[in-house]
């Protein structure tokens, strides 16, 4: 009797063990994300603490291309065209209804007048940068999880792991990644990730010389950020496809795609 | 229990078996193949986030600036440049910023820095200042008139041009934008009141040009010369060259 209860107690416990190798560990590991909590990367930074995000007012922008510019410096994004993590763009809308777009060389070394051989109606510029969504597609599509969406909002590129499968650039709908040529991994706006944990803004804010970007919080009551989305009319880019994008524009032409 | 594992039927032992060693190799490849730090806190390899912030910073920001060049941001800060940060103009100065002496930013003194933001394009905003660079003072560069740091249109000389609008438009965009009326003219007080009985001087010699342009004159270099004692002997200056609007180079 005593031995048949042993082996029961055996396969019971067995049992168990079973069970609990094939749980994901994320379930039974309370004293692991406690200390995720108190993560603290860089100097002085707890990415628990924020939740980034920017807004580009579309009136104040001159097309300078020093944004472009500052991004390929900091990032050391390869200065041929084609590879870009942020970008301006120039809309022309003629009186026919014509709408042209156009990005010389990222506006890197700012735009040219050109001729104009029909009236404009209207005409603007709009930078564009990696919207950081808050439901990315290029993250969903990744098939090896090199890219990732940080505690803080930021969608990153883990260029070590990545595969170079460019399912990423596929699936963004903003155009917002490039492969890169040398590393031939995925490539794209990091909120200039290393200066945020230190303190700085993105090097395009740093740099825009009318404030035309502005960064800051989204989740505080009082930031940058807040306050834009509270004194302007917002809108984002593709909202329709409910990706929630965190880059907000103020004063958006219905024409901007 | 030994008889309930007896009555298994050896097909389905074997299946089994086969089951488990496949789920055994399955786990052991992928221990093997995933990075250690890989779930940690996200889908996605923990060490990643280190990587990314490891580059080095390029642009020292505006704070960092201040620290030593209080003087020219306190100048800059009550200007219409107060929004431009330094780096803007004088590149990325990080490595400056650590070591000051070894590495100096920048100061861009050429006339194709300022266009990128000041040249017209119908695309800028209403009432941002631009200039169409092609007539605005050609071929001089932007610091001899306006100061970066405290940008302001140079004054015009309103008495003059009251009258000679065409004269001052035209000067405007010469290589003499930048000399005053009263360096050529000298003008009595009563030609405003009385402007044709009362005329300004007009220079008439040849040596009055020749103070700036001939070969031996104190002037600033690049100012196109001429040897006063060879060129066209017969001819006062302004008899081929219209001061107002000389010649380019």
């Amino acid at each position: 009797m005593e031995n048949e209860n042993n082996r029961r107690n055996f396969l019971r416990k067995s049992l168990y063990a079973m069970i609990l190798a094939f749980i994901p560990p994320s379930f039974i590991s309370g004293e692991k994300s406690k200390k995720v909590v108190e993560w603290i990367i860089g100097e002085n930074y707890n990415p628990y603490d924020h939740y980034w995000s920017m807004g580009i007012d579309i009136n104040k922008c001159i097309g300078c291309g020093r944004c472009a510019d500052a991004c390929k410096t900091e990032n050391d994004v390869p200065r041929e065209p084609f590879f870009f993590r942020t970008w301006v763009e120039r809309y022309r809308i003629y009186q026919d209804g014509d709408v042209q777009i156009d990005s010389p060389n990222g506006a890197v070394n700012g735009f040219e007048k050109g001729t104009e051989s029909k009236n404009i109606e209207r005409s603007f510029f709009v930078p564009k940068i990696c919207n950081h969504c808050d439901n990315p597609p290029c993250v969903q599509v990744c098939p090896v999880g090199a890219t990732f969406k940080s505690e803080d909002g930021v969608i990153l590129v883990d260029k070590n792991y990545c595969i170079g499968c460019r399912y990423c650039i596929q699936a963004c709908p903003y155009g917002a990644r490039y492969l890169h040529p040398e590393t031939r991994t995925a490539d794209k706006c990091t909120f200039c990730y290393h200066r945020l944990v230190q303190g700085k803004l993105p090097a395009c804010v740093e740099t825009c010389p009318t404030q035309a970007r502005i960064f800051g919080e989204l989740k505080k009551k009082a930031s940058p950020l807040e306050r834009f989305r509270r004194m302007n009319k917002i809108n984002v880019l593709k909202p329709a496809l409910n990706t929630e994008p965190k880059v907000y524009y103020a004063n958006l032409d219905m024409e901007v795609k | 229990m030994k008889n309930f594992l007896k009555e298994i039927p050896e097909q389905v032992t074997r299946i089994v078996f086969l089951l488990i060693v496949f789920i055994a190799a399955f786990l052991f490849i992928r221990s093997n193949l995933v990075p250690e730090d890989f779930g940690k806190t996200g889908h996605y390899r923990f060490s990643a986030i280190d990587e990314i912030i490891s580059v080095d910073i390029k642009y020292a920001g505006q704070d960092v600036c201040n620290e030593c060049h209080d003087d020219i941001v306190v100048v800059k800060d009550s200007s219409y440049h107060h929004n431009v940060t330094c780096e803007v103009c004088h590149g990325a100065a990080a490595i400056h910023a650590d070591d000051p002496v070894e590495f100096t930013p920048t100061a861009p003194r050429e006339r194709n820095i300022c266009p990128q933001c000041h040249e017209y394009l119908p695309s800028r905003p209403t009432g941002f200042p631009q200039i169409i660079s092609a007539s605005h003072n050609p071929l001089k560069p932007c610091i001899t008139c306006h100061n970066p740091h405290d940008p302001v249109p140079p004054e015009t000389p309103k008495e003059c041009s009251a009258c000679h609008k065409e004269i001052s438009s035209t000067k405007s965009i010469s290589h003499h934008a930048l000399i005053p009326c009263t360096k050529c003219h000298s003008v009595p007080e009563k030609h405003r009141l009385d402007p044709r009985e009362y005329l300004p001087t007009k220079p008439g010699s040849r040596e009055f040009c020749g103070q700036c342009h001939s070969e031996d004159a104190d002037s600033e270099p690049g100012i196109p010369r001429i040897d006063l004692e060879t060129h066209e002997t017969k001819y006062v200056c302004w008899q081929c060259h219209y001061p107002h609007l000389p010649e380019a180079k």
